[in-house]
């Protein structure tokens, strides 16, 4: 699998994304920076997580609309699979890829630690190593990861099963709408989530849950 | 040159945690009888034209695409 992780100034866990792309793929994805473009012809284009431009204006409101995010819907449009992560979620949804926005966490906290997530669709090209509300660990790390969509707009993805994760029940640590994680959107090609996947993939990491996403990724293209 | 004020506040509807957090902190400073606080941005622009519509119309553009975001924002804009 071919794969891309974009880098943005402010951005902290490409280095992650890109450890977890490399073993799981077993190929090393290429970078590209925010001023690029064109982009290289790959199956999936990553935008990890961090604190693009400081977080100042909104999350990931500026590094939406750096040039290589013109280049990112292009090839969205295209069919390409987009991966956004945390701050990549917050990306995809400022750049209008993905439904709905992202509010401050309703503690006001910065929340760093492990939830439980709901496998809530296991049918779409990112979780079908999963199961349908299959439960899996996974870390978050955020301080706006609230999900809020309006109603007529959460009542289409809710629909459409575009809500990919959930964090289980009890366990939702940001106020996030209907407990919402993780959506993507219509077409299922674009995925964006605040957990963070890439840091649980193997032993070293206490566990593996996370691996199942790439894996999924990785069978569908290889398909 | 025309100064301007983009005013950007969240819509009704959309939870603010930390309009609710001011709220809170305003009761336990003793301030009684203060309702809802919702939270905003306000930007103070200078742009250089005479031409008040070109920059009504070029803020409007601005708050559109970058300065609020219109799934949870709504904003005004005032010229000096």
């Amino acid at each position: 699998m071919k794969s891309a992780v974009v880098q943005l100034p402010g951005l902290n866990r490409d280095r992650d994304m890109i450890a977890a792309l490399t073993k799981i793929s077993g190929q090393a994805p290429v970078t590209v920076w925010q001023t690029e473009t064109e982009l290289p012809d790959v199956d999936l284009i990553v935008i990890p997580g961090g604190f693009s431009y400081g977080d100042y204006l909104r999350c990931g409101a500026i590094a939406a609309r750096m040039p290589v995010m013109q280049a990112i819907k292009a090839k969205a449009e295209a069919g390409v699979k987009v991966l956004g992560v945390c701050n990549g979620f917050q990306i995809l949804l400022e750049s209008g890829l993905l439904p709905g926005a992202l509010m401050r966490n309703a503690s006001l906290k910065f929340v760093c630690r492990e939830v439980k997530l709901e496998v809530a669709n296991a049918e779409t090209d990112f979780t079908r190593a999963y199961e349908k509300g299959q439960i899996i660990r996974c870390p978050v790390a955020h301080h706006d990861g609230n999900y809020f969509a309006d109603a007529e707009t959460l009542a289409a993805i809710e629909g459409n099963g575009q809500v990919v994760f959930r964090y289980a029940q009890g366990t939702n640590p940001n106020g996030s709408i209907n407990d919402i994680a993780g959506v993507m959107n219509a077409r299922g090609n674009v995925l964006g989530l605040m957990p963070h996947p890439e840091n649980l993939i193997e032993a070293a990491h206490g566990g593996s849950d996370g691996r199942g996403l790439f894996a999924s990724v990785l069978d569908v293209i290889a398909a | 040159m025309i100064k301007a004020r983009v005013t950007v506040t969240l819509k009704n509807g959309v939870l603010d945690p930390q309009g609710k957090a001011i709220e809170g902190a305003l009761g336990s400073l003793g301030f009684d009888g203060v309702g809802q606080v919702r939270q905003g941005k306000v930007f103070d622009l200078e742009l250089a034209t005479a031409d008040r519509v070109k920059a009504e119309a070029d803020l409007k553009a601005m708050c559109d695409k970058l300065l609020a975001n219109t799934v949870i924002e709504n904003y005004t804009i005032a010229l000096a």
